[in-house]
């Protein structure tokens, strides 16, 4: 794996043994020494033109733990913001010697651009693009299900006939984006719940299947996992939907609709959570919610990611 | 400089009969065959298809503002060796085009260079700000006898203003080339709205958004009885309106770029910025139904909407990188490709689609007539029988955001002649002294 | 390509059995032991002497684990990426006297790389390294205290090792290339 920039690139082998070596990864996380040397000598960049504190701290302790430096490059305020800027970022991180360069970006398709750009020879990892992807989270969700349903014996397992419904701002999701392809891939059933202007218009194209009421989704069918998704309060301003009372009212995961859930329904969140709006407290904090694994775990998969990255064969250039 | 004489040699003049060409001065003064060659420079034809000069409704010069993109001198070689001997300059220059100032100066600058006859299109709006209207009547009885406005990168999209705008071009003849982009609908827009945009979390820009103001203005252009131009059709519902409208008698016409007729959204998939253009490339079967209206006559006709960019405008993210292609270049290659290789149209219709039709609805008299005694010599031979891989030698402007570059494309244009000497032969252009030379003894007469 | 066959069943536990004894007097008995085999041959190889020593010394439980070595390689670079194994190491370390075993020792790459990732999970008192094939080349300064056979070899030559409850039978062979 030279990049990571969609998990529509993933084939269920690559992707189970992605998580396979998270589990290794994982068991290292509970050993008095925490460090592991396979990455010694390796320059990790996290290139971030978008402020995002968890993912940097997840993926900087990932490169750390793998004994590899760690250079946090935040372009974000600084006068490289857009247009050439990525260019000229990139040749002056080659120049540099990185090895890997972990980039979040506002522009969907950017860590694409950098990977085909040969303005610099690194392993790419897509930390989050614009409304597209962010595959290492959609790859820390997959993780968490499997532990909690597979638990000790999770290795070589996919996600075969789990149910997973995702509620929430779909069309702007990189989450959701990823989570779908990956989900799939594994042999999850998939459910979106969303009001339509939630919805990208050819979602009917998508591998999954589609509901406008939570209600109804729930009592359809008792989902193995619910994720609800961080619901952004300007997109009421674009008309997105009313005001957030009538979207918590009619798509939030209430405490209500949560206590009707069965206790082995996972409750999952990407975080940051907004508290009352899409997720009630008592959801969030119940035993069935994995938030706090989630981020954990993301340590594990951002170790995989890194080392598959920066240990496959370079291909020779002609 | 001496008059210059052409005999071009067992040509065919469109889809028909083979015969040679004699021009001398800006007038074809014989055809036929076996005529003779004295005082005349010998153009060898022999399996060239011979148009007459193409000419494109919608060209970006850039010039002034943007030289660093185009000139309206680079612009003109990327027209000759396009086959190209008129091409219509969009108005959003820096300054804008909304000036009897502005229009003359490019006027005379297409003069002074000489590889094609340049025509200003006036802006609609004052600083194409979508507010006022620009001095139309000025720029229509100024030295560049404007007859063409557009706001082109910008929609007029006030009802109102676009009634006025109809309305008042009528007592000149003039009409509106609309640029159909509902604003609201299409904020932040990258590329087409459906399942890629989806997928690839580029924001929609939705058909609708171009079907509806096109829907709009050819009511309005039948209740006030004026004349509409739309540019850039880019969808299968846009061919339908205009179809609807024609049948209803209203006054439109409409153009389609060679790029909407060869490439679809699934190029967006590399987010590579080439393929960014406004209005996006659309689905495969827009693009089916844009060339069967083209060959159906309800698309009248071929422009470029050659958009020139410097490279750091698309070495970048996608969302960063400036719309637009260019197209002059290739344009005629892709059409071939597209219409003739597939057998949708001949090289007759070729010359209506390139050259005549286009000519009329800009009124440029002195262009697009067929090729016969006494017609001027603005001809285009063509070697349609080559195939080659399209690269960066073709292009003769001075920017490089073609995204046709790699592809293999059938044609070439070996030779174009504007107004009776030749600005490309054997395939190469000539050079700029020559030809600046050359179009001053015409002006002189 | 001719195989040649070095070992067989009955070659294979004579060598271990001997090891065992070998390790039981080293260790002046079988406390503290613990058996890290390298994966995936030496984990297999290790479960063997394992239960060799408990029927030596009745009653005796010698644990056994698996050290994976994947991430202390210092060839990540040139091999394509090898699925890691997991590390399972059912006690502590700290004070043990550990075994390494492995099926074959080479250029000793591997065994450095054990010893790093050793050292992460404890401090043994005393490492020792068995091997069931010592083929020779070694590029590092590191010999085994236990070894099966020597086997002397040529570069180009392959040593394979299989075993019943991976491969389905047991027999160690060596493997001449054939000069292109």
């Amino acid at each position: 794996m030279r990049h990571l920039l969609s998990t529509t690139e993933l084939s269920r082998e690559a992707a189970i043994e992605l998580l396979d070596i998270s589990e290794d990864m994982a068991a290292v996380a509970d050993r008095e020494n925490k460090k592991l040397p396979a990455l010694r000598g390796k320059t990790v960049v996290n290139l971030f033109f978008e402020d995002s504190t968890r993912t940097r701290i997840s993926f900087e302790a990932a490169a750390k733990r793998l004994s590899a430096d760690v250079i946090n490059f935040s372009a974000k305020g600084s006068s490289v913001s857009k247009g050439e800027s990525l260019k000229d970022t990139a040749q002056t991180l080659s120049a540099m010697g990185a090895d890997a360069v972990v980039i979040r970006h506002g522009a969907s398709g950017a860590p694409a651009v950098l990977a085909a750009s040969g303005w610099i020879d690194a392993g790419i990892i897509n930390a989050g693009d614009g409304t597209h992807e962010h595959p290492t989270q959609a790859l820390l969700d997959a993780f968490t299900m499997r532990r909690r349903i597979h638990g000790a014996g999770s290795r070589g397992k996919g996600l075969d006939g789990v149910s997973v419904t995702i509620v929430g701002d779909i069309v702007h999701s990189r989450v959701a984006r990823s989570n779908v392809w990956l989900l799939k891939t594994l042999g999850a059933h998939v459910r979106l719940v969303a009001p339509a202007t939630l919805l990208p218009v050819a979602v009917d194209s998508w591998p999954v299947t589609i509901d406008y009421d939570l209600d109804h989704a729930l009592a359809e069918s008792t989902p193995d996992v619910i994720m609800m998704l961080r619901i952004q309060q300007e997109r009421m301003n674009d008309a997105f939907f009313p005001n957030p009372r009538e979207y918590a009212n009619v798509w939030g995961l209430s405490t209500a609709r949560w206590a009707k859930l069965p206790a082995t329904s996972l409750v999952m969140h990407p975080g940051p959570m907004n508290r009352g709006l899409e997720i009630s407290s008592a959801a969030a904090d119940s035993p069935q919610s994995t938030v706090l694994e989630q981020v954990a775990n993301g340590v594990s998969v951002r170790m995989a990611t890194l080392y598959t990255v920066l240990t496959s064969t370079r291909e020779v250039s002609a | 400089m001496s008059t210059s004489s052409y005999l071009i040699r067992g040509a065919t003049i469109g889809a028909g009969a083979t015969t040679d060409i004699l021009t001398h001065g800006n007038v074809i003064t014989a055809m036929g065959s076996g005529l003779d060659a004295a005082g005349a420079v010998v153009i060898d034809a022999q399996g060239l298809v011979a148009l007459p000069g193409l000419v494109d409704l919608h060209t970006h010069l850039r010039e002034p503002g943007y030289e660093q993109s185009e000139t309206v001198l680079t612009g003109t070689q990327a027209a000759a060796i396009g086959g190209f001997t008129a091409v219509f300059a969009m108005a959003n220059t820096n300054p804008v085009a909304d000036t009897a100032g502005v229009v003359e100066q490019v006027l005379a600058l297409g003069e002074a260079a000489g590889y094609a006859t340049v025509r200003p299109i006036g802006a609609v709006t004052q600083g194409l700000d979508g507010q006022r209207l620009a001095e139309l009547g000025a720029m229509a009885t100024s030295r560049a006898q404007v007859r063409v406005f557009s706001d082109d990168g910008k929609c007029v999209s006030d009802p109102l203003l676009m009634r006025r705008a109809l309305e008042y071009v009528k007592s000149f003849d003039g009409v509106i080339a609309q640029h159909a982009q509902e604003p609201r609908l299409t904020e932040n827009a990258q590329m087409n709205e459906g399942e890629v945009s989806a997928r690839l979390g580029l924001t929609g820009w939705p058909a609708v958004a171009e079907e509806s103001i096109i829907a709009r203005d050819v009511l309005l252009a039948e209740h006030v009885k004026s004349r509409l131009h739309i540019c850039h059709l880019s969808t299968a519902g846009s061919v339908e309106v205009i179809r609807w409208a024609k049948a209803r008698g209203i006054n439109v016409t409409a153009e389609v770029t060679p790029h909407h007729l060869l490439l679809d959204e699934e190029r967006a998939e590399t987010y590579d910025s080439r393929f960014k253009v406004n209005p996006p490339l659309r689905r495969r079967e827009d693009v089916l139904a844009l060339r069967e209206a083209l060959a159906d006559g309800t698309i009248d006709i071929v422009a470029t909407d050659h958009a020139p960019h410097p490279s750091e405008s698309k070495e970048c993210e996608w969302g960063a990188a400036a719309f637009g292609m260019v197209g002059l270049e290739s344009a005629l290659s892709v059409v071939q490709e597209t219409m003739v290789e597939t057998g949708l149209l001949n090289w007759d219709d070729v010359a209506r689609v390139l050259s005549i039709t286009p000519a009329r609805i800009g009124s440029l008299s002195t262009h697009g007539q067929p090729l016969t005694v006494g017609a001027p010599a603005h001809i285009t031979l063509v070697d349609p029988n080559t195939r080659q891989t399209f690269s960066r030698q073709r292009l003769a402007g001075r920017s490089l955001n073609s995204p046709f570059l790699g592809l293999e494309l059938p044609g070439r244009v070996m030779a174009t002649l504007h107004q009776g000497y030749a600005t490309v032969l054997d395939g190469i252009l000539i050079e700029s002294d020559i030809v600046a030379a050359h179009a001053e003894a015409v002006r002189r007469g | 390509m001719t195989a040649r066959v070095i070992m067989q069943t009955p070659d294979i536990h004579r060598v271990l059995t001997r090891i065992a004894h070998e390790i039981l007097e080293s260790n002046r008995g079988p406390d503290n032991l613990v058996l890290l085999g390298i994966p995936t041959r030496g984990v297999t190889l290790a479960h063997r002497l394992s239960s060799i020593l408990e029927t030596i010394v009745p009653g005796a439980v010698i644990p056994v684990g698996a050290l994976d070595v994947t991430m202390y390689r210092d060839d990540l670079w040139k091999n394509p990426t090898r699925m890691s194994s997991p590390t399972e190491v059912p006690v502590s370390i700290d004070a043990a006297t550990v075994i390494l075993v492995d099926d074959v020792l080479y250029s000793g790459r591997t065994v450095r790389a054990a010893l790093d990732a050793m050292a992460d999970l404890g401090r043994p008192q005393i490492v020792r390294l068995a091997v069931l094939v010592d083929r020779g080349h070694r590029e590092l300064p590191i010999r085994a205290d236990f070894v099966g056979k020597n086997l002397p070899s040529a570069h180009d030559e392959r040593i394979n090792v299989r075993l019943t409850e991976l491969d389905g039978e047991d027999v160690v062979t060596i493997d001449q290339a054939v000069s292109s």
